[in-house]
Protein backbone atom coordinates (compact mmCIF):
# COMPACT_ATOMS: atom_id res chain seq x y z
CA UNK A 1 0.00 0.00 0.00
CA UNK A 2 1.21 3.27 -1.04
CA UNK A 3 2.92 5.85 2.02
CA UNK A 4 0.38 8.13 3.54
CA UNK A 5 1.20 10.71 6.56
CA UNK A 6 -1.09 12.73 9.06
CA UNK A 7 -2.30 15.28 7.29
CA UNK A 8 -1.76 19.03 8.00
CA UNK A 9 -4.94 20.46 6.41
CA UNK A 10 -7.66 19.24 4.43
CA UNK A 11 -5.93 20.55 1.34
CA UNK A 12 -2.99 18.40 2.27
CA UNK A 13 -5.57 15.72 2.99
CA UNK A 14 -7.10 15.65 -0.76
CA UNK A 15 -3.73 15.92 -2.20
CA UNK A 16 -2.21 12.76 -0.55
CA UNK A 17 -5.22 11.28 -2.04
CA UNK A 18 -6.47 13.16 -5.27
CA UNK A 19 -3.18 14.98 -5.87
CA UNK A 20 -5.18 17.83 -6.51
CA UNK A 21 -2.13 20.27 -6.78
CA UNK A 22 -0.99 18.14 -9.46
CA UNK A 23 -3.91 18.51 -12.12
CA UNK A 24 -4.52 22.03 -10.99
CA UNK A 25 -1.17 22.69 -12.55
CA UNK A 26 -1.39 20.44 -15.22
CA UNK A 27 -5.29 21.52 -16.49
CA UNK A 28 -5.05 25.44 -15.08
CA UNK A 29 -1.98 27.47 -14.43
CA UNK A 30 0.67 25.43 -16.33
CA UNK A 31 -1.59 25.34 -19.63
CA UNK A 32 -0.24 27.85 -21.98
CA UNK A 33 -2.28 30.24 -23.68
CA UNK A 34 -0.54 32.55 -26.62
CA UNK A 35 -0.78 36.44 -25.49
CA UNK A 36 -1.62 37.24 -29.81
CA UNK A 37 -5.05 36.33 -29.73
CA UNK A 38 -8.73 38.05 -29.83
CA UNK A 39 -12.25 37.67 -28.30
CA UNK A 40 -13.11 35.08 -31.78
CA UNK A 41 -10.59 32.79 -28.89
CA UNK A 42 -13.23 32.93 -26.38
CA UNK A 43 -15.85 31.02 -28.44
CA UNK A 44 -15.22 27.93 -27.16
CA UNK A 45 -15.62 29.01 -23.60
CA UNK A 46 -18.91 30.47 -24.54
CA UNK A 47 -19.90 26.84 -26.21
CA UNK A 48 -19.10 25.20 -23.22
CA UNK A 49 -21.25 27.97 -21.12
CA UNK A 50 -24.24 27.57 -23.32
CA UNK A 51 -23.85 23.94 -23.04
CA UNK A 52 -24.52 24.22 -19.87
CA UNK A 53 -27.10 26.31 -20.06
CA UNK A 54 -29.32 23.61 -22.45
CA UNK A 55 -28.35 20.54 -20.04
CA UNK A 56 -30.03 22.98 -16.85
CA UNK A 57 -32.82 23.89 -18.35
CA UNK A 58 -33.45 20.62 -19.99
CA UNK A 59 -32.79 18.56 -16.82
CA UNK A 60 -36.05 20.75 -15.52
CA UNK A 61 -37.92 20.63 -18.65
CA UNK A 62 -37.51 16.91 -18.23
CA UNK A 63 -39.58 16.57 -15.09
CA UNK A 64 -42.79 17.76 -16.69
CA UNK A 65 -42.33 16.72 -20.33
CA UNK A 66 -44.24 13.52 -21.57
CA UNK A 67 -42.71 12.20 -24.44
CA UNK A 68 -46.74 10.85 -25.60
CA UNK A 69 -48.49 10.91 -28.66
CA UNK A 70 -51.70 12.06 -26.90
CA UNK A 71 -50.20 14.38 -23.98
CA UNK A 72 -47.06 15.52 -25.17
CA UNK A 73 -47.98 18.63 -26.72
CA UNK A 74 -49.77 19.67 -23.72
CA UNK A 75 -47.13 19.31 -21.52
CA UNK A 76 -44.97 21.67 -22.81
CA UNK A 77 -47.56 24.50 -23.99
CA UNK A 78 -49.97 24.36 -21.21
CA UNK A 79 -48.34 22.03 -18.13
CA UNK A 80 -44.51 23.94 -18.63
CA UNK A 81 -45.72 26.87 -20.23
CA UNK A 82 -48.91 28.14 -17.52
CA UNK A 83 -48.45 25.77 -14.86
CA UNK A 84 -45.09 25.41 -13.60
CA UNK A 85 -43.54 28.32 -11.65
CA UNK A 86 -41.25 29.14 -13.93
CA UNK A 87 -41.16 26.76 -17.06
CA UNK A 88 -41.42 29.16 -19.62
CA UNK A 89 -38.37 30.08 -18.23
CA UNK A 90 -36.60 27.16 -18.68
CA UNK A 91 -38.31 26.44 -21.63
CA UNK A 92 -37.44 29.73 -23.24
CA UNK A 93 -33.79 29.04 -22.49
CA UNK A 94 -33.53 25.76 -23.84
CA UNK A 95 -35.07 27.00 -27.06
CA UNK A 96 -32.88 30.29 -27.39
CA UNK A 97 -29.80 28.29 -26.71
CA UNK A 98 -30.69 25.47 -29.10
CA UNK A 99 -30.42 28.14 -31.71
CA UNK A 100 -27.70 30.18 -30.38
CA UNK A 101 -25.46 27.45 -29.65
CA UNK A 102 -25.69 27.36 -33.59
CA UNK A 103 -24.71 30.59 -34.24
CA UNK A 104 -21.56 30.70 -31.83
CA UNK A 105 -20.77 26.97 -33.49
CA UNK A 106 -20.56 28.94 -37.17
CA UNK A 107 -18.22 31.58 -35.66
CA UNK A 108 -16.29 29.44 -34.16
CA UNK A 109 -15.64 27.03 -37.01
CA UNK A 110 -15.22 30.19 -39.31
CA UNK A 111 -12.81 31.74 -36.93
CA UNK A 112 -10.78 28.08 -37.72
CA UNK A 113 -10.80 28.27 -41.07
CA UNK A 114 -9.71 32.19 -41.13
CA UNK A 115 -6.62 31.59 -39.35
CA UNK A 116 -6.09 28.34 -40.57
CA UNK A 117 -6.27 26.19 -37.22
CA UNK A 118 -7.06 23.04 -39.06
CA UNK A 119 -3.64 22.70 -39.98
CA UNK A 120 0.03 21.49 -38.96
CA UNK A 121 -0.67 19.25 -35.64
CA UNK A 122 -4.41 20.54 -35.23
CA UNK A 123 -6.55 18.22 -37.89
CA UNK A 124 -7.69 16.32 -34.66
CA UNK A 125 -9.43 19.23 -32.97
CA UNK A 126 -11.24 19.90 -36.21
CA UNK A 127 -12.22 16.61 -36.80
CA UNK A 128 -13.31 16.26 -33.52
CA UNK A 129 -15.17 19.54 -33.88
CA UNK A 130 -16.94 18.23 -37.10
CA UNK A 131 -17.80 15.69 -35.15
CA UNK A 132 -19.20 17.86 -32.34
CA UNK A 133 -21.42 19.65 -34.85
CA UNK A 134 -22.88 16.51 -35.98
CA UNK A 135 -24.22 15.50 -32.89
CA UNK A 136 -25.73 18.90 -31.83
CA UNK A 137 -27.27 19.13 -35.25
CA UNK A 138 -28.86 15.52 -34.43
CA UNK A 139 -29.47 16.86 -30.89
CA UNK A 140 -31.25 19.76 -32.14
CA UNK A 141 -33.17 17.81 -34.83
CA UNK A 142 -34.32 15.16 -32.33
CA UNK A 143 -35.18 17.63 -29.66
CA UNK A 144 -37.50 19.28 -32.34
CA UNK A 145 -39.47 16.63 -32.50
CA UNK A 146 -40.62 16.76 -28.43
CA UNK A 147 -43.26 19.35 -28.46
CA UNK A 148 -44.99 17.15 -31.12
CA UNK A 149 -46.79 20.30 -33.22
CA UNK A 150 -46.65 20.70 -37.13
CA UNK A 151 -43.32 21.67 -37.52
CA UNK A 152 -41.91 18.61 -35.42
CA UNK A 153 -44.05 16.48 -37.22
CA UNK A 154 -44.01 17.61 -40.65
CA UNK A 155 -39.67 17.98 -40.06
CA UNK A 156 -39.97 14.46 -38.96
CA UNK A 157 -41.28 13.02 -41.35
CA UNK A 158 -38.94 14.95 -44.19
CA UNK A 159 -36.32 14.50 -42.65
CA UNK A 160 -36.64 10.47 -42.22
CA UNK A 161 -37.97 10.29 -45.56
CA UNK A 162 -34.47 11.18 -47.00
CA UNK A 163 -33.17 7.79 -45.63
CA UNK A 164 -34.95 6.22 -48.27
CA UNK A 165 -32.54 7.78 -50.69
CA UNK A 166 -34.11 9.23 -53.40
CA UNK A 167 -34.74 6.82 -55.95
CA UNK A 168 -33.09 3.84 -53.87
CA UNK A 169 -36.59 3.76 -52.36
CA UNK A 170 -34.97 2.18 -49.31
CA UNK A 171 -38.61 2.36 -47.42
CA UNK A 172 -37.86 0.00 -44.87
CA UNK A 173 -34.63 1.70 -43.62
CA UNK A 174 -37.25 4.47 -43.16
CA UNK A 175 -39.70 2.90 -41.51
CA UNK A 176 -37.33 0.72 -39.40
CA UNK A 177 -35.93 4.64 -38.35
CA UNK A 178 -39.35 5.60 -37.35
CA UNK A 179 -40.63 1.88 -35.95
CA UNK A 180 -44.10 2.60 -37.60
CA UNK A 181 -44.77 3.98 -41.10
CA UNK A 182 -45.12 7.05 -40.02
CA UNK A 183 -43.96 9.38 -37.75
CA UNK A 184 -45.74 8.25 -34.17
CA UNK A 185 -45.48 7.05 -30.94
CA UNK A 186 -42.14 4.54 -31.68
CA UNK A 187 -40.37 7.69 -32.96
CA UNK A 188 -41.36 10.14 -30.62
CA UNK A 189 -40.57 7.36 -27.59
CA UNK A 190 -36.93 6.91 -29.29
CA UNK A 191 -36.21 10.33 -30.83
CA UNK A 192 -36.88 11.29 -26.89
CA UNK A 193 -34.33 8.64 -25.75
CA UNK A 194 -31.29 10.02 -28.46
CA UNK A 195 -32.54 13.66 -27.08
CA UNK A 196 -32.20 13.34 -23.62
CA UNK A 197 -29.36 10.26 -22.75
CA UNK A 198 -27.74 9.31 -26.00
CA UNK A 199 -26.54 12.17 -27.65
CA UNK A 200 -25.81 14.12 -24.47
CA UNK A 201 -23.50 11.12 -23.89
CA UNK A 202 -22.12 11.49 -26.90
CA UNK A 203 -21.57 14.97 -26.77
CA UNK A 204 -19.63 14.85 -23.44
CA UNK A 205 -17.19 12.07 -24.64
CA UNK A 206 -16.59 14.52 -27.72
CA UNK A 207 -16.07 17.26 -25.63
CA UNK A 208 -13.50 15.07 -23.95
CA UNK A 209 -11.84 14.53 -26.99
CA UNK A 210 -11.77 18.12 -28.24
CA UNK A 211 -10.14 19.67 -25.12
CA UNK A 212 -7.92 16.58 -25.30
CA UNK A 213 -6.88 17.67 -29.74
CA UNK A 214 -6.04 21.08 -28.00
CA UNK A 215 -3.44 19.72 -25.52
CA UNK A 216 -0.44 19.10 -27.69
CA UNK A 217 -0.38 21.25 -30.64
CA UNK A 218 -2.03 23.56 -28.17
CA UNK A 219 -4.27 26.84 -29.39
CA UNK A 220 -3.40 29.02 -32.85
CA UNK A 221 -2.96 32.51 -32.55
CA UNK A 222 -3.65 35.41 -34.96
CA UNK A 223 -0.50 35.60 -36.96
CA UNK A 224 0.04 32.25 -37.28
CA UNK A 225 3.16 32.23 -35.39
CA UNK A 226 5.11 28.95 -34.14
CA UNK A 227 5.15 28.75 -30.62
CA UNK A 228 7.76 27.12 -28.70
CA UNK A 229 5.49 26.52 -26.03
CA UNK A 230 8.05 24.82 -23.76
CA UNK A 231 10.72 27.47 -24.33
CA UNK A 232 7.94 30.43 -23.79
CA UNK A 233 6.74 29.04 -20.11
CA UNK A 234 9.95 28.37 -19.15
CA UNK A 235 10.57 31.98 -19.66
CA UNK A 236 7.03 33.06 -18.07
CA UNK A 237 7.96 30.38 -15.18
CA UNK A 238 11.36 32.57 -14.09
CA UNK A 239 9.51 35.78 -13.71
CA UNK A 240 10.00 37.32 -17.32
CA UNK A 241 5.98 37.10 -17.64
CA UNK A 242 6.20 40.49 -20.27
CA UNK A 243 9.02 38.92 -22.47
CA UNK A 244 7.15 35.73 -22.67
CA UNK A 245 4.68 34.97 -25.50
CA UNK A 246 1.96 32.96 -23.40
CA UNK A 247 0.28 33.50 -20.81
CA UNK A 248 -1.69 30.65 -17.81
CA UNK A 249 -4.64 29.40 -18.68
CA UNK A 250 -6.04 29.84 -15.54
CA UNK A 251 -6.71 32.12 -13.72
CA UNK A 252 -4.99 34.61 -16.50
CA UNK A 253 -6.88 33.69 -19.50
CA UNK A 254 -9.75 32.70 -18.42
CA UNK A 255 -10.25 36.02 -16.47
CA UNK A 256 -10.85 37.14 -20.24
CA UNK A 257 -12.60 34.51 -21.41
CA UNK A 258 -15.12 35.14 -18.39
CA UNK A 259 -15.43 38.47 -19.93
CA UNK A 260 -16.68 37.98 -22.82
CA UNK A 261 -18.99 35.21 -21.67
CA UNK A 262 -20.53 37.87 -19.56
CA UNK A 263 -20.72 39.85 -23.00
CA UNK A 264 -23.09 36.68 -24.52
CA UNK A 265 -24.87 36.75 -21.53
CA UNK A 266 -26.50 39.91 -21.76
CA UNK A 267 -26.93 39.43 -25.59
CA UNK A 268 -28.45 35.56 -24.32
CA UNK A 269 -30.85 36.80 -21.54
CA UNK A 270 -32.15 39.78 -23.83
CA UNK A 271 -32.86 37.38 -26.16
CA UNK A 272 -34.68 34.79 -23.55
CA UNK A 273 -36.52 37.92 -22.27
CA UNK A 274 -37.23 39.83 -24.89
CA UNK A 275 -36.84 37.89 -28.09
CA UNK A 276 -37.37 34.13 -27.52
CA UNK A 277 -40.42 34.65 -30.40
CA UNK A 278 -37.35 34.23 -33.17
CA UNK A 279 -36.72 30.29 -31.76
CA UNK A 280 -40.11 29.61 -31.66
CA UNK A 281 -41.67 28.68 -35.24
CA UNK A 282 -45.57 29.68 -34.64
CA UNK A 283 -46.40 27.01 -37.02
CA UNK A 284 -45.24 24.55 -34.13
CA UNK A 285 -48.00 25.90 -31.79
CA UNK A 286 -50.60 23.66 -33.54
CA UNK A 287 -50.77 19.68 -32.85
CA UNK A 288 -49.03 17.46 -34.93
CA UNK A 289 -51.70 16.86 -37.64
CA UNK A 290 -50.49 13.31 -40.01
CA UNK A 291 -53.53 14.54 -42.48
CA UNK A 292 -52.89 18.28 -42.76
CA UNK A 293 -49.81 19.54 -44.20
CA UNK A 294 -48.13 23.06 -43.31
CA UNK A 295 -47.92 25.32 -47.07
CA UNK A 296 -44.56 25.69 -46.48
CA UNK A 297 -42.25 22.97 -44.37
CA UNK A 298 -38.63 24.46 -43.25
CA UNK A 299 -36.21 23.80 -41.13
CA UNK A 300 -34.20 25.97 -38.34
CA UNK A 301 -32.82 28.42 -39.83
CA UNK A 302 -29.13 27.12 -38.79
CA UNK A 303 -30.24 24.04 -41.02
CA UNK A 304 -31.29 26.40 -43.86
CA UNK A 305 -27.80 26.35 -46.07
CA UNK A 306 -27.31 22.63 -46.47
CA UNK A 307 -31.43 22.64 -47.08
CA UNK A 308 -31.03 25.00 -49.58
CA UNK A 309 -28.62 22.68 -51.35
CA UNK A 310 -30.71 19.73 -51.41
CA UNK A 311 -33.91 21.92 -52.49
CA UNK A 312 -32.70 22.84 -56.38
CA UNK A 313 -31.88 20.19 -58.10
CA UNK A 314 -34.17 16.84 -58.69
CA UNK A 315 -34.51 14.58 -56.13
CA UNK A 316 -31.16 12.02 -56.62
CA UNK A 317 -28.89 15.05 -57.29
CA UNK A 318 -30.26 16.98 -54.47
CA UNK A 319 -29.63 14.49 -51.94
CA UNK A 320 -25.73 13.80 -53.63
CA UNK A 321 -25.29 17.49 -52.86
CA UNK A 322 -26.63 17.67 -49.46
CA UNK A 323 -25.04 14.52 -48.46
CA UNK A 324 -21.20 15.68 -49.86
CA UNK A 325 -22.14 19.43 -48.01
CA UNK A 326 -22.62 17.15 -45.22
CA UNK A 327 -19.15 15.95 -44.97
CA UNK A 328 -17.33 17.95 -47.13
CA UNK A 329 -16.15 20.00 -44.46
CA UNK A 330 -14.53 17.12 -42.49
CA UNK A 331 -11.95 16.93 -44.88
CA UNK A 332 -11.00 20.46 -44.90
CA UNK A 333 -7.66 19.84 -43.49
CA UNK A 334 -6.78 17.45 -45.83
CA UNK A 335 -8.35 19.51 -49.51
CA UNK A 336 -5.92 22.60 -48.41
CA UNK A 337 -2.87 21.61 -49.80
CA UNK A 338 -1.09 24.78 -49.03
CA UNK A 339 1.60 24.56 -46.37
CA UNK A 340 1.00 27.66 -44.78
CA UNK A 341 -1.54 27.91 -41.31
CA UNK A 342 -1.74 31.67 -41.35
CA UNK A 343 -4.48 33.85 -41.38
CA UNK A 344 -6.47 34.02 -44.33
CA UNK A 345 -5.67 37.54 -45.45
CA UNK A 346 -1.76 36.43 -45.71
CA UNK A 347 -2.71 33.78 -48.08
CA UNK A 348 -3.80 35.24 -51.24
CA UNK A 349 -6.29 33.26 -53.17
CA UNK A 350 -7.38 31.50 -50.41
CA UNK A 351 -8.43 35.19 -48.42
CA UNK A 352 -10.91 35.26 -51.67
CA UNK A 353 -12.68 31.52 -51.21
CA UNK A 354 -12.47 32.59 -47.64
CA UNK A 355 -15.00 35.27 -48.05
CA UNK A 356 -16.46 33.90 -50.93
CA UNK A 357 -17.90 31.09 -49.13
CA UNK A 358 -19.05 32.84 -45.89
CA UNK A 359 -21.17 34.84 -48.50
CA UNK A 360 -22.38 32.14 -49.99
CA UNK A 361 -23.76 30.49 -46.86
CA UNK A 362 -25.43 33.03 -45.62
CA UNK A 363 -26.71 33.65 -49.33
CA UNK A 364 -28.01 30.14 -49.28
CA UNK A 365 -29.43 30.42 -45.69
CA UNK A 366 -31.50 33.30 -46.65
CA UNK A 367 -32.73 31.32 -49.91
CA UNK A 368 -33.23 28.63 -47.98
CA UNK A 369 -35.97 30.41 -45.47
CA UNK A 370 -37.43 32.35 -48.89
CA UNK A 371 -40.22 29.74 -50.66
CA UNK A 372 -38.61 28.15 -53.26
CA UNK A 373 -39.91 30.41 -56.48
CA UNK A 374 -38.93 32.37 -59.04
CA UNK A 375 -35.52 34.94 -58.55
CA UNK A 376 -35.39 32.98 -55.28
CA UNK A 377 -34.97 29.76 -57.04
CA UNK A 378 -32.35 30.50 -59.51
CA UNK A 379 -30.63 32.56 -56.67
CA UNK A 380 -30.77 29.29 -54.45
CA UNK A 381 -29.11 27.33 -57.83
CA UNK A 382 -26.43 29.23 -58.35
CA UNK A 383 -25.57 29.57 -54.41
CA UNK A 384 -25.53 25.58 -54.34
CA UNK A 385 -23.15 25.72 -57.60
CA UNK A 386 -21.13 28.02 -56.00
CA UNK A 387 -20.67 26.13 -52.73
CA UNK A 388 -19.80 22.69 -54.84
CA UNK A 389 -17.30 24.34 -57.16
CA UNK A 390 -15.37 25.94 -53.86
CA UNK A 391 -14.97 22.99 -52.59
CA UNK A 392 -13.75 21.36 -56.09
CA UNK A 393 -11.24 24.65 -56.79
CA UNK A 394 -9.81 24.20 -52.79
CA UNK A 395 -7.19 21.49 -53.30
CA UNK A 396 -5.93 23.55 -56.84
CA UNK A 397 -5.66 27.49 -55.45
CA UNK A 398 -4.62 25.95 -52.25
CA UNK A 399 -1.96 23.69 -54.10
CA UNK A 400 -0.70 27.11 -56.14
CA UNK A 401 -0.23 29.45 -52.48
CA UNK A 402 3.92 30.19 -52.17
CA UNK A 403 5.26 28.87 -49.22
CA UNK A 404 5.51 32.17 -46.84
CA UNK B 1 8.16 -17.69 -24.58
CA UNK B 2 5.32 -20.35 -23.32
CA UNK B 3 3.71 -17.13 -20.86
CA UNK B 4 3.35 -14.86 -24.04
CA UNK B 5 1.83 -17.29 -26.12
CA UNK B 6 -0.77 -18.71 -23.30
CA UNK B 7 -1.60 -14.53 -22.89
CA UNK B 8 -2.17 -14.30 -26.62
CA UNK B 9 -4.28 -17.38 -26.42
CA UNK B 10 -6.31 -15.79 -23.66
CA UNK B 11 -6.98 -12.51 -25.80
CA UNK B 12 -7.99 -14.51 -28.47
CA UNK B 13 -10.54 -16.49 -26.97
CA UNK B 14 -11.71 -13.65 -25.33
CA UNK B 15 -11.80 -11.53 -28.60
CA UNK B 16 -14.08 -14.39 -30.31
CA UNK B 17 -16.50 -14.46 -27.26
CA UNK B 18 -16.41 -10.75 -27.20
CA UNK B 19 -17.27 -10.60 -31.18
CA UNK B 20 -19.51 -13.03 -30.74
CA UNK B 21 -21.02 -11.22 -28.18
CA UNK B 22 -21.18 -7.87 -30.21
CA UNK B 23 -22.71 -9.01 -33.33
CA UNK B 24 -25.90 -10.89 -31.36
CA UNK B 25 -26.06 -7.74 -29.32
CA UNK B 26 -26.34 -5.25 -32.05
CA UNK B 27 -28.72 -8.34 -33.63
CA UNK B 28 -30.71 -7.63 -30.66
CA UNK B 29 -30.16 -4.22 -30.92
CA UNK B 30 -31.71 -3.70 -34.67
CA UNK B 31 -34.21 -5.68 -33.55
CA UNK B 32 -35.94 -3.58 -31.03
CA UNK B 33 -35.68 -0.73 -33.35
CA UNK B 34 -38.24 -2.58 -35.78
CA UNK B 35 -41.69 -1.79 -36.08
CA UNK B 36 -44.12 -3.82 -33.32
CA UNK B 37 -46.09 -6.73 -34.40
CA UNK B 38 -49.32 -4.11 -33.54
CA UNK B 39 -47.93 -1.12 -35.86
CA UNK B 40 -47.31 -3.73 -38.64
CA UNK B 41 -50.91 -5.06 -38.14
CA UNK B 42 -52.47 -1.60 -37.93
CA UNK B 43 -50.95 -1.40 -41.44
CA UNK B 44 -53.77 -2.85 -43.07
CA UNK B 45 -57.10 -0.78 -43.44
CA UNK B 46 -60.12 -2.51 -44.73
CA UNK B 47 -62.29 -0.85 -46.48
CA UNK B 48 -66.30 -1.60 -47.33
CA UNK B 49 -66.95 -0.42 -50.88
CA UNK B 50 -70.76 -0.25 -50.57
CA UNK B 51 -70.84 2.56 -48.56
CA UNK B 52 -69.20 5.21 -50.77
CA UNK B 53 -71.30 7.63 -52.61
CA UNK B 54 -70.86 8.89 -56.08
CA UNK B 55 -68.54 12.26 -56.52
CA UNK B 56 -68.16 12.24 -52.97
CA UNK B 57 -64.67 12.19 -51.49
CA UNK B 58 -64.31 10.37 -48.57
CA UNK B 59 -60.79 10.30 -46.82
CA UNK B 60 -59.75 7.51 -44.82
CA UNK B 61 -56.44 6.74 -43.13
CA UNK B 62 -53.68 3.85 -44.07
CA UNK B 63 -50.56 4.23 -42.28
CA UNK B 64 -51.01 7.30 -41.04
CA UNK B 65 -51.58 8.59 -44.90
CA UNK B 66 -54.86 10.21 -46.09
CA UNK B 67 -56.24 7.58 -48.52
CA UNK B 68 -58.86 9.60 -50.81
CA UNK B 69 -61.66 7.29 -51.90
CA UNK B 70 -64.13 8.53 -54.98
CA UNK B 71 -66.76 6.57 -56.05
CA UNK B 72 -67.32 7.20 -60.06
CA UNK B 73 -70.39 8.83 -61.37
CA UNK B 74 -71.74 7.65 -64.30
CA UNK B 75 -70.90 10.97 -66.41
CA UNK B 76 -67.41 10.53 -65.06
CA UNK B 77 -66.92 6.60 -65.41
CA UNK B 78 -67.75 8.08 -69.75
CA UNK B 79 -65.44 10.71 -69.32
CA UNK B 80 -62.53 8.24 -67.91
CA UNK B 81 -63.21 5.91 -70.83
CA UNK B 82 -61.98 7.92 -73.30
CA UNK B 83 -58.86 8.37 -71.79
CA UNK B 84 -57.03 5.03 -71.13
CA UNK B 85 -54.68 6.53 -69.00
CA UNK B 86 -57.94 7.94 -66.82
CA UNK B 87 -59.58 4.26 -67.07
CA UNK B 88 -56.65 2.08 -65.74
CA UNK B 89 -56.25 3.92 -62.74
CA UNK B 90 -60.13 2.98 -61.33
CA UNK B 91 -60.32 -0.08 -59.15
CA UNK B 92 -63.53 -1.80 -60.24
CA UNK B 93 -65.98 -3.92 -57.63
CA UNK B 94 -68.80 -5.18 -58.57
CA UNK B 95 -70.12 -3.45 -61.24
CA UNK B 96 -68.71 0.49 -59.38
CA UNK B 97 -66.07 2.60 -60.40
CA UNK B 98 -63.42 3.75 -57.73
CA UNK B 99 -60.51 5.70 -57.66
CA UNK B 100 -58.90 5.07 -54.90
CA UNK B 101 -54.99 6.93 -53.95
CA UNK B 102 -52.90 8.88 -51.05
CA UNK B 103 -54.31 11.70 -50.73
CA UNK B 104 -50.53 13.76 -50.77
CA UNK B 105 -49.83 15.92 -53.95
CA UNK B 106 -46.79 14.25 -55.79
CA UNK B 107 -44.90 17.19 -55.65
CA UNK B 108 -44.18 18.10 -52.25
CA UNK B 109 -47.07 15.83 -50.14
CA UNK B 110 -49.50 18.73 -49.17
CA UNK B 111 -52.85 17.52 -49.22
CA UNK B 112 -55.39 18.74 -52.78
CA UNK B 113 -58.88 19.67 -52.34
CA UNK B 114 -61.64 18.14 -54.08
CA UNK B 115 -64.19 20.15 -55.90
CA UNK B 116 -67.35 17.49 -56.79
CA UNK B 117 -68.30 20.84 -58.89
CA UNK B 118 -65.77 20.87 -61.36
CA UNK B 119 -65.18 17.26 -60.58
CA UNK B 120 -61.44 17.94 -59.95
CA UNK B 121 -58.52 18.61 -57.75
CA UNK B 122 -56.56 21.54 -56.44
CA UNK B 123 -53.54 21.46 -54.58
CA UNK B 124 -53.08 24.76 -52.79
CA UNK B 125 -49.61 24.79 -52.24
CA UNK B 126 -48.20 25.37 -55.85
CA UNK B 127 -51.85 25.01 -58.04
CA UNK B 128 -51.06 21.60 -59.20
CA UNK B 129 -54.49 19.84 -60.25
CA UNK B 130 -55.87 16.53 -61.12
CA UNK B 131 -59.06 15.15 -62.51
CA UNK B 132 -61.18 12.47 -60.83
CA UNK B 133 -59.22 9.81 -60.87
CA UNK B 134 -56.64 11.16 -59.82
CA UNK B 135 -54.76 11.93 -63.10
CA UNK B 136 -52.62 15.20 -63.29
CA UNK B 137 -53.56 17.48 -65.41
CA UNK B 138 -51.61 20.86 -64.18
CA UNK B 139 -47.82 21.18 -63.13
CA UNK B 140 -45.80 21.03 -60.87
CA UNK B 141 -46.83 17.54 -59.94
CA UNK B 142 -44.76 14.98 -61.40
CA UNK B 143 -47.27 12.75 -61.91
CA UNK B 144 -50.64 11.68 -60.62
CA UNK B 145 -51.38 10.61 -56.79
CA UNK B 146 -50.02 7.45 -56.11
CA UNK B 147 -52.11 4.13 -55.32
CA UNK B 148 -51.93 2.33 -52.34
CA UNK B 149 -51.10 -1.46 -52.58
CA UNK B 150 -54.55 -3.14 -52.67
CA UNK B 151 -56.50 -6.43 -53.01
CA UNK B 152 -59.72 -6.37 -53.98
CA UNK B 153 -62.22 -9.37 -51.06
CA UNK B 154 -65.68 -9.17 -52.82
CA UNK B 155 -67.21 -6.20 -51.78
CA UNK B 156 -64.19 -5.06 -49.45
CA UNK B 157 -61.00 -3.36 -50.26
CA UNK B 158 -57.70 -4.51 -48.05
CA UNK B 159 -55.20 -1.58 -47.82
CA UNK B 160 -51.53 -2.93 -47.60
CA UNK B 161 -51.68 -6.19 -49.54
CA UNK B 162 -50.73 -6.16 -53.01
CA UNK B 163 -53.11 -8.44 -54.81
CA UNK B 164 -53.32 -9.13 -58.75
CA UNK B 165 -54.75 -6.15 -59.80
CA UNK B 166 -52.80 -4.18 -58.07
CA UNK B 167 -49.39 -5.62 -59.14
CA UNK B 168 -50.69 -5.27 -62.95
CA UNK B 169 -50.87 -1.41 -62.12
CA UNK B 170 -47.22 -1.55 -61.24
CA UNK B 171 -45.79 -3.52 -63.87
CA UNK B 172 -47.30 -1.15 -66.12
CA UNK B 173 -46.49 2.21 -64.55
CA UNK B 174 -49.81 3.40 -63.85
CA UNK B 175 -48.34 3.82 -60.51
CA UNK B 176 -45.32 3.87 -58.28
CA UNK B 177 -44.42 1.92 -55.37
CA UNK B 178 -45.79 3.34 -51.84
Amino acid sequence: MAHFEKATSVHDWLNQRLAIDTVRRVMATEYWIPKNINFLWAMGMVLAVTFGLLLVSGIFLLMYYQPNVATAFDSVNYTIMREVEFGWLWRHVHGVAASVVFLIIYIHMFTGIYYGSYKKGREMIWISGMLLFVAFSAEAFSGYMLPWGQMSYWAGMVITNLFAGGSLHADGLVEWIRGDYVPAQAFLTRFFMLHVLLIPLAILGLIGLHFAALRIPHVNNQDGEEIDFDAEAKKYLAGDKAGSKVIRFANDFMAKDMMVVAFYLFFFFYLVFFHYDFAMDPVNFDPADGLKTPAHIYPEWYFLWSYEILRPFPTDPGLIAFAFAQVIFFLLPFLDRSPNAVPANRRGLFKIWFWVMLVDMIVLTAMGKLPPEGIFSTIGLYAAITFIALWVVLPFITKLERKL
Amino acid sequence: MKNSSRRGFMGMAFGAVAGVGAVASLYAMKRSWDPLPSVKAAGFTTLDMSAYKENELVTEKWRGKPIFVLKQSKEMLEKAKKNPKDLERLIKIGDDHFMVAVGLCTHLGCIPGYNPDEESFLCACHGGMYDSTALVTKAPPPRGLDIPPFKIDGNKLVLGEAGPEYKKMLETGVTLKV
